[in-house]
């Protein structure tokens, strides 16, 4: 009796679990994943959990030192300068620095995209008007003006967020236009025309899922982009006002403690390096793991570089 | 190519006039600055006076109407804060970025193609792996938090460099150490990506088929043809150091055109906001023609 299975094609596997075999495939964006998902977390349930702990006062332990486990878990990675524990600040916080660049990604994404496929796909004049606004937007000093209607409008995190998508749209909407304008020509375009699919079809369904992963791998970047820069307009003291906290905030509030307490200023920093090395490597991966042609290097299992 | 500078100058010119129009308007709604400069028990007298020295009393529409006369006689008005010519102010911040930018970029261009190059060549070698890592960090490093711990390290603790200012060369060390960390990962990417593909092209191929040698092959052959979209790169990245960096130039006490922007933001002195705006738009106006003439050159095929 010959057992010929074993040499037989492997089940084929749900989606899921295949993007998740394509995921251990890259360790470092696995990681990247991982990590993430715990930031998302804690952005999710962090105020529910730890909200009051995170704001109450303990003047006795100013400046607490970290990695000292007496006070309480909390208190590992030390504490500010009014004696409330980092580490519950840090999970705090997750909650604005997330909430603003997914919004602000969200927002110029949808809006650029939106604007990108018709000032790709129509022929008529507007289509100009539309590049001619990006090519404006593009021109603006995006810090200085943030600058300006922060100080003007009250900095809110509404507004914010609406600052750093304005500024944002052109990335989207140039990439979007160039990919569309390509795609246009392409035969299953036309042979779709030919068979009489309306404007709106053509567009969603045949143009829009080609031009979707580049989209995904430029939002995954631009969320760190817009990280970076909320965090440097809270660090200037224009963006999120206390006592909301954000990362950036926090690297500004421990900024005068410096020479004593490095501590203060050093782990929201780390949260942010690290989220945002994250969305780099998980950026790439995506790069590889959407592109038909590529993925064979994931789905080998073997090294994936190049 | 002169149509297309001509061109090219117009439609900068149409968004520097938006611009401006834009922040002349948005910048006095802002608030009067009067109570910012004179003390709190200043009569009112003392404040109408002030205000009418600098024109605050007119309707928006005249101090707008005025404020391009001026312009156009090649006046930009006087900073309110430091009581001279804004241009004199704005430009000498200018000097001082400008400075900061040329010595960054250059560093970075020639340390990111130096090692982005070595790393293409051997995919996935040790070097390779080395350097991707490190330029991702890089790239994905907030800049002020580097800051604040570089003075750390190296200013509070090892007393090696000061804090901040500007005197002797020891000054430009750290802002110039961490200007060069995220444009250098970004850079590095960018050519590392160039170079592959070039490689991996035919007439690569061919000169290693007729036996160049290795170094040759990465900085003639390879080099020149990768470099058009590191270019496009790195003029981005010189357009946002010259467009102020704000956050590094605050952080060290350095007088660039980034600090005099939110300095006088804050305090209102409306006409160095305005001329430090236009003449950055200009200076990254001139480096957008750079770059596009070096694309010329660089690829002959190019023709504008």
């Amino acid at each position: 009796m010959t057992d010929t299975r074993t040499i037989s094609e492997p089940k084929p596997k749900g989606r899921a679990a295949q993007w998740l075999a394509m995921l251990w495939a890259d360790k470092f964006a696995f990681f990247a994943a991982l990590f993430l998902l715990i930031a998302v977390l804690c952005a999710i349930f962090g105020p529910m959990l730890l909200g009051d702990l995170a704001t109450k006062q303990n003047l006795r332990g100013r400046n607490a030192a970290p990695f000292d486990l007496e006070r309480g878990w909390v208190f590992f990675l030390g504490a500010d300068a009014l004696g409330r524990p980092l580490l519950a600040r840090i999970i705090v916080a997750a909650q604005n620095t997330l909430m603003v660049a997914a919004g602000a990604v969200f927002f110029s994404a949808i809006i650029g995209c939106g604007l990108g496929l018709v000032a790709g796909y129509s022929r008529k004049r507007s289509a100009q008007w539309i590049m001619r606004l990006g090519d404006v937007i593009m021109s603006f000093p995006s810090l200085l003006l943030a600058v300006i209607v922060l100080y003007m409008l009250e900095p809110s995190i509404a507004n914010i967020v609406l600052v750093l998508a304005i500024t944002r749209i052109p990335i989207y909407l140039r990439t979007t236009r160039a990919e569309t304008l390509e795609v246009r020509e392409r035969m299953f375009v036309q042979a779709a025309k030919v068979m009489g699919a309306s404007h709106k079809r053509i567009v969603f369904r045949h143009i829009l899922p080609v031009v979707f992963p580049t989209l995904v791998t430029i939002a995954t970047l631009d969320f760190a982009f817009v990280m970076l820069a909320e965090s440097s307009l809270s660090f200037l003291g224009i963006g999120i006002q206390a006592p909301d906290i954000t990362w950036g905030l926090m690297v500004s509030q421990g900024r005068p403690y410096l020479t004593n307490a490095w501590w203060l200023s050093f782990w929201p920093g780390l949260a942010i390096i690290l989220t945002t090395l994250s969305l780099n490597l998980l950026s790439n991966w995506l790069r590889i793991a959407l592109d038909p042609t590529q993925r064979w290097r994931l789905e080998m299992g073997g090294r994936k570089n190049g | 190519m002169n149509s297309f500078i001509g061109k090219r100058a117009l439609a900068s010119a149409v968004s520097l006039v938006g611009l401006v129009i834009l922040v002349f308007f948005l910048s006095r709604l802002t608030g009067d600055p009067t109570n910012l400069y004179l003390p709190l028990d200043a009569t009112t007298e003392m404040r109408d006076q002030f205000r009418e020295l600098h024109g605050f009393n007119d309707p928006l529409i005249v101090q707008f109407g005025r404020y391009v006369g001026d312009l156009l006689q090649g006046n930009f008005g006087d900073s309110i804060r430091q009581a001279r010519p804004a241009m004199d102010v704005v430009l000498e911040a200018f000097g001082w970025t400008l400075t900061l930018a040329v010595i960054t970029m250059s560093l970075v261009t020639a340390a990111a193609i130096v090692i982005g190059s070595l790393a293409a060549f051997k995919v996935g070698g040790v070097f390779d792996r080395i350097a991707t890592f490190f330029s991702l960090v890089g790239a994905s490093a907030p800049d002020f938090w580097i800051a604040i711990v570089a003075i750390v390290v190296f200013a509070v603790n090892l007393h090696w460099l000061p804090t901040s200012g500007t005197g002797s060369v020891w000054h430009w060390i750290l802002p110039v150490a961490v200007l060069f960390i995220r444009p250098f990962g970004l850079i590095l990417q960018v050519v590392r990506g160039s170079m592959i593909t070039v490689l991996g092209s035919a007439y690569v191929k061919t000169a290693r088929a007729k036996g160049v040698r290795t170094r040759p092959i990465i900085f003639v052959h390879g080099l020149r043809n990768a470099m058009l979209p590191v270019i496009t790169v790195i003029g981005d990245q010189a357009a946002a150091i010259l467009n102020g960096a704000v956050v590094i130039e605050t952080i060290f006490g350095f007088p660039g055109i980034g600090k005099l922007m939110i300095d006088s933001i804050l305090l209102r002195d409306f006409a160095v906001v305005l001329a430090a705006i236009m003449v950055s738009a200009l200076a990254i106006f001139l480096m957008n023609l750079l770059i596009d003439i070096a694309y010329a050159i660089l690829d002959p095929r190019i023709r504008y």
